[in-house]
């Protein structure tokens, strides 16, 4: 089990009548992951993990879950899983505490002490019916059940849009732990800083594709670093190099993006200028995922 | 108060289908009533037979009033309409309010608007205004149609807006419900119990002495003996009690917090029971209200038609028409009414069976199957456990029908062996109800987006049941009712083989829903 790839996709085509909603997505998660899927809506990540779960019929392509089809082998995988959804609908007339009860059993696993400690770290009132719970509650319940579940998957699909920022930090830290245990985690999230801080490695879905996959180090490097500096005389020769874009020289005062890979050059030719401050912004995931969304935009 | 009437004309925009059809569906039943007695009874023997029938029959008392004049027209109007037209208007009025109050508030979207510059009191203010103008269409529409038609002005008058005062009261009392609880599911409960224990009230005094009759406001709408000597002040008494009820609903709502009620909300279940924690458990406990309240009102339903007895002929009269309706099979009047009554009784009870299997299409829709599925639960025993909900509700609904059938054959006429011989048979149209309920099931694996398709089955064997001979419905057409197969029992003697074909169709329907289910993408 140890070597065993969580999530194993390779070429996933999924059609709904002539639209091509997954078109060819590859996706690898290992255990000890957290996987960060971004995409903005309409991509295909609801697609995909819908896949995941056997709910949808793949029409192409290779999908292994634990080694397994998740489609056939749908009900024994999923003894394996939890999946929190990002619109979490609760039956009216359940309480919280029911619909916790109820999930973990057909689950086949609740962890009674964690269902405890998760119930009070979320702050969650169990005994209040689910018509009357807010969307960040109904949330809640949905992370206890799958949280207090001993699984070695947590599919989550944007699953903190309701929390508050306390929240969101309880979550962190349960996901943290999760993880440290040895097991995966699909997170399809819009929250970029929230994927910053957990994810090990993200893909970029767009078009049903995954067009960019990695670790955010690797990713980093596939973009640009702002620079701005102080120099003692104006540079030379930094509008000849190749990968430094947006250059402005004022005097003796110099901005410029550079592509990562091109760093040390830029650097260089800073050099016999005489530096006297430097700042350098790593690019931020906002940036990284609006390189892949913001190129076409009309 | 500012703001009301924006609040106004929204709601009305917003209801006037609805309110329409409530409108039209409650003045429908006053003059639908006043039309097919008139075409039953054609001369006054018949009315004088019917009256000397119902008169006696302490059943008849309870369901509808104390009789009076019931060998005129009017009287037979008032008699069969007050009952049931004064639940119609307090349905009506409790939806009216509870719609724009109570359940905007506990949706939220009410926040919105009163956060805006308005008054108060302006969003109940527009439902209560609503509400009493609907209710006083519904009786100016009676009114006026009724003297149309011919019946004494001053009396249809008075018919009418006697609904219209008895719904302005229940105004009142669903406007006092909204405000005791914080969910709108019970404060409708509130509010219907109030409707529902005024209904008994008269009928327990209407059979009894009168005292509790006078305790009741439908007993006070009666009270007004409309075409029997009209008298207008027990009116008086409708809109004073209409009064003080929205009275102290103002004052409650002054006293409440914004989203909570009078009454704090009990907390639920902090765990959940064993009975629960299966794929059957949560079908169960889903349907288990549907189940419980079609149980209920079957019963009522096959105690209505129990309750007219042996005295069939009476009230069915000579015409033609109604015999071929109520009495379609064998040579006795009784025992054909009965088969006829046991067959309408079984097509209602289709209506369940259908709701009950589309309801995994309202857990997928709704979001919950994609929760549900995600677990261990296999898709194959998710739906069996719907489908035995379906399955052991659709033969309990159907039981409990014949039950209250019997009950009130007996009760009326002590004749234990004929009221078994009407219980029982109601159970042989298991097998054509599951056979609807089974093409539903197939539309949910097959083509869930056009799940509303199941209804036309029923629709059409309903048409065929009642008009078939009458509209000289081609046999072949007939035969595609499922109900149509069966022998109409007691009038026809029982015969297993059409029970057992019919039966295996509605097994060869669901299995192949449920084998479709398999395959098919769940959205």
């Amino acid at each position: 089990m140890t070597d065993e790839r969580v999530i194993d996709i390779r070429g996933l085509v999924k059609r709904f009548g002539s639209f091509r909603a997954l078109d060819g997505l590859d996706l690898d998660v290992g255990p000890g992951e957290v996987h960060g899927f971004l995409g903005p809506n309409g991509a295909g990540k609801s697609t995909t993990i819908r896949v995941l779960l056997g709910l949808l019929r793949r029409d192409g392509g290779e999908v292994r879950l634990f080694g397994g089809d998740p489609w056939s082998e749908a009900a024994a995988l999923h003894k394996r899983l939890a999946y929190v959804p990002g619109d979490v609908n609760l039956w009216p007339n359940l309480t919280g505490g029911e619909v916790i009860d109820l999930l973990g059993r057909l689950r086949g696993s609740l962890d009674e002490a964690r269902r405890q400690e998760l119930v009070d770290a979320f702050e969650l009132d169990p005994t209040k019916k689910g018509r009357a719970y807010s969307k960040g509650n109904r949330q809640k319940v949905a992370l206890v059940a799958a949280l207090a579940s001993d699984v070695d998957l947590l599919v989550l699909d944007e699953p903190t849009s309701g929390l508050d920022p306390l929240m969101e930090e309880v979550f962190q830290t349960y996901v943290d732990q999760f993880r440290d245990r040895g097991h995966a985690v699909l997170l399809s999230s819009h929250i970029l800083a929230e994927v910053e801080q957990l994810c090990d490695r993200v893909s970029i879905i767009r078009a049903g594709k995954v067009v960019e996959s990695g670790t955010l180090a690797d990713l980093r490097h596939l973009t640009r670093t702002s620079i701005s500096a102080e120099l003692e005389r104006p540079p030379t020769g930094l509008d000849a190099l190749e990968g430094v874009h947006d250059l402005s020289v004022e005097g003796t005062r110099v901005r410029f993006q550079v592509d990562t890979a091109r760093l040390d050059a830029a650097l260089q030719a800073l050099l016999p200028a005489g530096v006297r401050s430097l700042t350098s912004q790593p690019p931020t995931l906002e940036e990284l995922f609006l390189r892949h969304y913001g190129d076409d935009l009309p | 108060m500012s703001g009301t009437g924006t609040f106004l004309w929204t709601f009305l925009k917003r209801d006037k289908w609805m309110l329409l059809w409530w409108i039209l569906g409650a003045a429908g039943l006053y003059v639908v009533t006043c039309y097919s007695v008139d075409q039953l009874y054609t001369t006054q023997q018949q009315y004088d037979e019917a009256a000397a029938s119902m008169e006696g029959n302490a059943a008849f008392i309870a369901m509808a009033g104390p009789p009076r004049a019931l060998d005129t027209l009017g009287g037979q109007t008032a008699w069969q309409t007050t009952a049931f037209g004064a639940i119609l208007v307090g349905l009506m009025s409790m939806f009216v309010v509870g719609r724009h109050t109570r359940a905007e508030e506990e949706a939220g979207r009410d926040e919105l608007l009163r956060a805006s510059a308005v008054g108060r009191y302006a969003p109940t203010t527009a439902a209560v205004l609503v509400a009493a103008v609907a209710n006083l269409l519904v009786g100016l529409l009676v009114s006026v149609s009724l003297t149309a038609y011919g019946l004494a002005g001053a009396d249809s008058f008075g018919l009418g807006l006697g609904a219209t005062a008895v719904g302005w009261f229940f105004t009142g009392t669903a406007l006092i419900a909204m405000q005791l609880t914080a969910s709108t599911r019970s404060a409708y409960g509130v509010a219907g119990i109030v409707i529902a224990l005024s209904y008994v009230l008269r009928a327990i005094g209407d059979v009894g002495n009168g005292v509790l009759s006078w305790c009741s406001p439908i007993g006070w709408y009666q009270a007004m003996h409309q075409f029997s000597g009209l008298r207008w002040w027990p009116m008086l008494l409708l809109l004073a009690g209409a009064g003080v009820a929205l009275t102290t609903a103002y004052s409650l709502f002054g006293r409440r917090d914004y989203g909570s009620g009078i009454v704090a909300t009990r907390p639920g279940r902090p765990r959940a029971r064993r009975g629960l924690l299966s794929g059957e458990g949560l079908a169960w406990s889903l349907q288990r209200g549907a189940v419980l309240g079609w149980a209920g009102g079957m019963f009522l339903g096959g105690l209505a038609y129990g309750a007219i007895g042996d005295d069939v002929k009476a009230l069915i009269g000579d015409s033609q028409t109604s015999q071929d309706l109520f009495v379609q099979a064998g040579d006795d009047l009784v025992t054909g009414f009965y088969g006829t009554s046991i067959l309408m009784l079984a097509v209602i009870c289709a209506g369940f069976a259908i709701a009950s299997a589309l309801r995994p299409r309202g857990e997928e829709e709704n979001g919950h199957l994609e929760v549900t599925l995600a677990t261990a639960l296999p898709r194959s025993r998710w739906l069996l456990g719907h489908v035995l909900v379906t399955v052991g509700g659709t033969a309990l609904v159907l039981a409990v029908a014949g039950l209250g059938l019997g009950a009130g054959y007996l009760l009326v006429t002590g004749d234990g062996e004929a009221a078994w011989s009407f219980s029982w048979p109601v159970l042989q149209y298991l097998a054509p109800v599951l056979v609807l309920s089974g093409f539903a099931r197939l539309l949910f694996g097959v083509l869930p987006r056009w799940t509303v398709l199941a209804w036309a089955p029923l629709a059409f064997s309903a048409v065929v049941m009642l008009f078939g001979d009458l509209f000289q419905i081609p046999q072949w057409l007939q035969d595609v009712s499922p109900f149509e197969h069966l022998p109409m029992v007691p009038a026809e003697d029982f015969d297993w083989a059409p029970v057992l074909v019919v039966a295996a169709v509605a097994l060869a329907l669901s299995v192949a829903g449920q084998m479709a289910f398999r395959r098919r993408d769940v959205h």
